[in-house]
């Protein structure tokens, strides 16, 4: 069993969709455990365990990063989101409105980035 | 900068914008192939080939004749690109607001490489070492028959193929782009013939101005794969005091991968559709 927040019949979702839920669940417990080792951190007066806990909130971060970076991998949509928001300055919302300018996000130039005009996969259906 | 020298080019964050947007518009409403077959990357342009997991015996290196060698087979990705112009006049008029700037270069250019696409998956491109679909499964083609009428019969008798091989579904059905005006026009029994067919397929009628008649196509995954390396991008060429050269680049290959897992609706002799 992945987990026991499947909310369908397992057989009815496919492995497909069972994995993707094992990834979510994952960036779920390692988001939660940095925010635990980031209040135990701060809250500590001894400042070896301090040293430690601090260590294995960024290893958490770690873990979340990469099973972020598989999710965009498996998702077209969030290699989108991602693309559009990561890694970028300025206003946050302010590229939101920028990138529904003209529908869909499609306004924005991406002069600054590789390039890409950011086609990708036009596929409907989910296996 | 990158390869694609955007930056050289004298055209503000608007006008890029505008270009941007039309390309986008008019490869995400003409593609057709990327609807219905997987998509791995963008593997970005370092990306040459794709691994196939085989390899040829070849001859022993000199002097070694114990020594048995195996060459590697890849795929390699071809460079897709259409060079287009931009006057200098539309470009400042972009950028004092424009609301109906001259786009048409952009337009016909995204059209263009877009069918090419296309045509390379479903009709192959020998040039590139790609077999398109209906090549592949040309053996298994139904024929559509001689009146519109028969093509929800065509689409049946495919789709009897596709499970006698059991293939399983969605399916789709991606048609020429005439075929599918021409279906959507015209009635049987007082519904459009297009809302017969769709009630065959759990899927999606694609049009396609790069396919020559029809094809009925799996949607489960792992028959068909599309590898691009860079994705569909725009890029600089030069500019002179008047025109900006530009063009639509990408890079890619196509791989069948199960040939029973679509089959094609071969248009009649004689009829180019």
């Amino acid at each position: 069993m992945a987990s026991e927040t499947l909310h369908e019949d397992p057989q009815k979702l496919g492995s497909d969709v069972i994995d993707v839920h094992r990834a979510i669940v994952s960036v779920m417990e390692e988001l939660e455990a940095v925010d635990w080792y980031n209040q135990r951190a701060k809250a500590t007066d001894n400042p070896k365990l301090r040293a430690i806990l601090e260590h294995n909130r960024d290893e958490e971060k770690e873990h979340a990063s990469m099973v972020l970076e598989w999710l965009r991998r498996a998702d077209p949509v969030f290699a989108q989101h991602f693309k559009t928001y990561l890694f970028t300055e300025g206003s946050i919302t302010g590229i939101e409105a920028e990138a529904e300018e003209g529908g869909g996000g499609e306004a924005r130039s991406d002069a600054n980035g590789d390039g890409s005009l950011g086609i990708g996969s036009l596929r409907q259906v989910n296996r | 900068m990158n390869h694609l020298f955007r930056e050289r080019a004298p055209i503000t964050p608007a006008g890029w914008a505008e270009i941007e947007k039309e390309a986008k518009r008019t490869l995400r409403a003409l593609l057709a192939a990327r609807r219905v077959v997987d998509f791995v990357g963008p593997l970005g342009w370092g990306a040459s080939d794709v691994e196939l997991g085989r390899a040829d015996p070849i001859a022993s290196p000199t002097g070694a004749r114990e020594v048995q060698a195996r060459l590697r087979r890849i795929q390699p990705l071809v460079e897709l690109r259409i060079p287009f112009e931009m006057t200098r006049t539309e470009l400042d008029a972009i950028d004092r607001g424009a609301r109906d700037p001259d786009l048409d270069a952009v337009t016909a250019a995204a059209r263009e490489i877009a069918i090419a696409e296309d045509r390379a998956i479903f009709h192959g491109y020998e040039a590139a070492h790609i077999t398109g679909i209906c090549q592949a499964a040309a053996k298994s083609a139904v024929p559509l028959g001689t009146s519109h009428n028969d093509y929800p019969g065509a689409v049946a008798a495919a789709l009897t193929k596709l499970r006698d091989d059991g293939v399983e579904g969605p399916f789709a059905v991606v048609l020429n782009e005439q075929l599918h005006k021409d279906l959507a026009a015209r009635t049987e029994g007082g519904y459009p013939i297009l809302t017969h067919v769709k009630r065959l397929i759990d899927g999606d009628i694609v049009p396609a101005p790069g396919l020559e008649g029809g094809l009925v196509i799996s949607l489960r995954g792992g028959d068909f794969e599309l590898s691009v390396g860079q994705d569909f991008s725009i890029g600089y060429l030069e500019h002179t005091t008047d025109l900006v050269r530009l063009y639509i680049e990408e890079s890619f290959t196509f791989l069948v991968l199960t040939d029973q897992a679509a089959v094609p609706l071969a248009p009649r002799a004689g009829k180019k559709s």
